[in-house]
C-alpha cells in the first residue's frame, strides 16, 4: 500500500493534451462504418417492400403506386436491416445521427415520374 | 440489543444510477438484514416474440443491456443455432470472441470507474472512463455503434474485420496495457482505495456456492468457474484459465476484475492470431424447432439463455436469467454486519446492471 | 438438450424431495423458468455442479399449487416470486414472499 500513487498520472494529465473535444467547434470525424441513418437514393429505388418487411420497428412505408418511401426517423433504431435485405442496393447507412427534434420527424421521398421530367424539361 | 431501525434505500440513489430499492435493518450503523426490492422498470422483453420472429428477435436481445449487449445477441443467436443444427463459420466464431472480449474490457473499465466513483475518487472514474471510450470508438470504428452493435445474426456474424482492422486492434491495445497497468495499480496499492475495500464484504466460497453467484463475485470467492470453457463460439482453442482469488472481500473483486481485463487483451491477441480467413455467415434454412439452455459467461457473470421453439417463426419462449438476478441473493449475504456507509460500495461490488435484471 | 444438460420429468409432488436430494449431492439452483403451454404451465427447474446442468421439469394445469424449494436453496425466492408476478403460478411457503409486489407491473400477471 503507497500514498499518492495517483500523482503519476495526475502529473502526466497535467502535460498533455485534454482526452475531449471542444465540441461545437471541432465537429467530429465518424469512421466510415457507423450507422447514423438510413440514406436512400430513390431514382433506383423499386418499390419492392422489403425493407419495410424486414424493418423490426415498422418504421418504413413503401407506397408502390404514390412511388413513395417514407420512414419515421425517431423509430428507426439503425440496425442497417433493410440496407442489407435491399435488392437493388440503393439503401446505405449514413455516418451523421439525426438531429434532435421536439417532434417526431417523417421524411418522405417521391420518385419523380419519367414522363412528368420530360415535360418540364 | 440495541434498538432496530429501517433505513430505504434507493431507488434513487447517487452512487447508482439504475433503480433497486433495498430495505435495510439497522442495528446503531450495523446492517443486520436487507430486503431487495426490483421490478420498478420491467419492461417485459421475454413477452416480445410473441410479436417478433425469431430473426428480428435478435435486435431485441441485444437491447437487454447497454453494456453487454453483444453477449446477450450472441447468447440468443448460438442458442438458436443450436437447435437449428447450425454450424457457424471459423471465421465468425473467432470475430464472435474478439467482440465478446472487448465487451469485457469495455464494461470492466466501466465498473471500476463507478466504484472509484463510489469511494468518492472522481479522478481516477474519470481515468478509468477515458481509456473505456477508445474502446467504445474501436467498436464503432468495426461495427458501426458504441452501445448497439448489431453483429450478430442467426448463422454467423453481419460484419467482418479485415486483417489490418484486427493487427490495429491488437497493437492498440498493446499500446494500452501500460496505461492501464498504472491504472489498475492505483486500484490495488493506493491507501485509501485499499481502506474503503480491504475487509468488508465477505462471501465465503461455501456461500457463493450455496447462494448461487456468478461471475467475478463467485471467482474472488474461489470458486473455479467459468462458462467460456464449456466451449461456445471459438473458445475451445483459446487457452486460458478462470482468475480466482481465495479472499472474498471487496478487494478480491476488484483484483479479480483487473486481472480478467489483461486475460481479455491475451485471448484477444491469441484469436487475432489464429482467426482463419473465410466467409461469416451462412443461409438460414427452415423454421426452429425443439429447446435449448445456453450458458455464456458475461462481464458480470453466466446468463442463461433459455429457447422454445415450436417449428413456426415464432418462439414459443425465450428466458433469459441474467448475471445480477443471481448475485442478489449473494449481496444480501455480503451486506450483512457490514457498515452503512459501506451499503453502496458493496452493492456496486455485485457489478449491479438492473436493466438486465428488469428484461 | 446441451451437451452436458441433463433432462428429468418428476412427478409435480415430488419436487421438494427431489429438490433435497439435489441439494444433498452438492447441486446448487441456476434458475427457474416457466413456460405457458395450453391449459397450464410447463415448470424448469435448473441445478448446477461444476459446469454440469441437470434440468427437473413438470406440468402443472392452470389452478395448482405447488411447494417452494426456496427453504432448501435460498436463491428461489426471487425465481418464484418472478414466476408468481408474471404467471399468476401460486407457490406457497415462500422464504420471503413479496405477495405480487416484486414486479409493478401495470397490467396483473402479464405472461398469463
Amino acid at each position: 500500500m503507497t500514498i499518492m500513487k495517483f500523482t503519476k498520472s495526475v502529473i502526466k494529465n497535467l502535460f498533455s493534451k485534454p482526452a475531449t473535444r471542444v465540441y461545437p467547434q471541432e465537429k467530429r470525424i465518424y469512421p466510415e462504418r457507423t450507422r447514423g441513418h438510413v440514406d436512400i437514393d430513390i431514382d433506383t429505388c423499386i418499390f419492392c417492400g422489403m425493407c419495410q418487411r424486414k424493418c423490426p420497428t415498422g418504421a418504413i412505408q413503401v407506397d408502390r403506386n404514390e412511388k413513395t418511401w417514407t420512414i419515421q426517423r425517431f423509430s428507426c433504431i439503425q440496425c442497417s436491416s433493410c440496407a442489407d435485405n435491399c435488392p437493388k442496393k440503393c439503401l446505405k447507412m449514413g455516418n451523421s445521427y439525426p438531429e434532435p427534434s421536439a417532434s417526431q420527424t417523417v421524411d418522405i421521398y417521391q420518385k419523380k415520374e419519367e414522363t412528368a421530367l420530360k415535360a418540364a424539361e | 440489543m440495541s434498538k432496530r431501525s429501517i433505513v430505504p434505500f434507493g431507488p434513487q440513489h447517487p452512487v447508482l444510477p439504475e433503480p433497486i430499492h433495498l430495505d435495510l435493518v439497522l442495528e446503531d450503523e450495523k446492517v443486520v438484514q436487507a430486503v431487495p426490492s426490483i421490478g420498478f422498470v420491467h419492461r417485459g422483453l421475454e413477452k416480445l416474440v410473441e410479436k417478433k420472429d425469431y430473426q428480428e428477435y435478435v435486435y431485441v436481445a441485444e437491447r437487454i443491456c447497454g453494456i453487454c449487449s453483444f453477449m446477450h445477441g450472441m447468447g440468443y443467436c448460438e442458442a438458436v443455432e443450436r437447435i437449428m443444427n447450425i454450424e457457424i463459420p471459423d471465421r465468425a466464431k473467432f470475430l464472435r470472441v474478439i467482440w465478446a472480449e472487448m465487451s469485457r474490457i469495455h464494461s470492466h473499465l466501466l465498473w471500476l470507474g463507478l466504484t472509484a466513483d463510489a469511494f468518492g475518487f472522481e479522478s481516477l472514474f474519470m481515468e478509468s472512463w477515458k481509456m473505456r471510450e477508445k474502446i467504445l470508438d474501436m467498436f464503432e470504428y468495426s461495427t458501426g455503434g458504441r452501445v448497439i452493435f448489431s453483429v450478430n445474426k442467426i448463422g454467423g456474424q453481419r460484419k467482418d474485420m479485415d486483417d489490418d482492422m484486427i493487427k490495429m486492434f491488437v497493437k492498440l491495445f498493446g499500446e494500452m496495457e501500460s496505461d492501464l497497468r498504472e491504472l489498475t495499480n492505483t486500484f490495488l496499492q493506493d491507501y485509501s482505495v485499499n481502506t474503503r475495500l480491504r475487509d468488508v464484504g465477505f462471501l465465503t466460497k461455501e456461500q457463493a456456492h450455496d447462494l448461487g453467484a456468478v461471475g467475478p463475485m463467485m471467482r474472488a470467492s474461489g470458486i473455479s468457474l467459468d462458462t467460456r470453457k464449456m466451449g461456445y463460439a471459438a473458445y475451445p482453442e483459446i487457452k486460458f484459465e478462470p482468475v480466482t482469488s481465495n479472499v472474498g472481500d471487496s478487494y478480491a473483486r476488484v483484483d479479480v476484475r483487473i486481472k480478467e481485463i489483461f486475460q481479455s487483451i491475451d485471448i484477444i491477441r491469441q484469436a487475432a492470431k489464429k482467426i482463419p480467413a473465410g466467409t461469416v455467415d451462412v443461409p438460414v434454412k427452415g423454421m426452429p424447432d425443439g429447446e435449448f439452455m445456453m450458458r455464456v459467461e458475461q462481464p458480470r457473470g453466466e446468463a442463461v439463455y433459455y429457447v422454445k421453439a415450436n417449428g413456426t417463426k415464432f418462439l414459443d419462449r425465450v428466458r433469459v436469467r441474467t448475471p445480477t438476478f443471481a448475485n442478489l441473493p449473494a449481496l444480501l449475504e455480503t451486506l450483512k454486519g457490514c457498515q452503512l456507509a459501506d451499503v453502496p460500495i458493496l452493492i456496486l461490488t455485485i457489478d449491479p446492471c438492473i436493466s438486465c435484471t428488469e428484461r | 438438450m446441451q451437451d452436458n444438460n441433463q433432462l428429468k420429468i418428476i412427478d409435480p409432488n415430488t419436487l421438494v424431495p427431489t429438490a433435497l436430494e439435489m441439494k444433498n449431492s452438492g447441486y446448487r439452483l441456476v434458475q427457474i423458468c416457466a413456460t405457458r403451454t395450453e391449459g397450464g404451465y410447463e415448470l424448469t427447474y435448473s441445478f448446477a455442479k461444476g459446469y454440469r446442468l441437470k434440468n427437473l421439469r413438470f406440468e402443472i394445469a392452470e389452478e395448482t399449487e405447488i411447494m417452494s424449494v426456496s427453504n432448501i436453496f435460498e436463491p428461489a425466492f426471487l425465481y418464484e416470486n418472478e414466476i408468481h408476478d408474471l404467471f399468476g403460478i401460486k407457490i406457497n411457503l415462500i422464504k420471503i414472499d413479496y405477495n405480487g409486489t416484486l414486479y409493478k407491473t401495470a397490467k396483473e400477471t402479464p405472461f398469463k
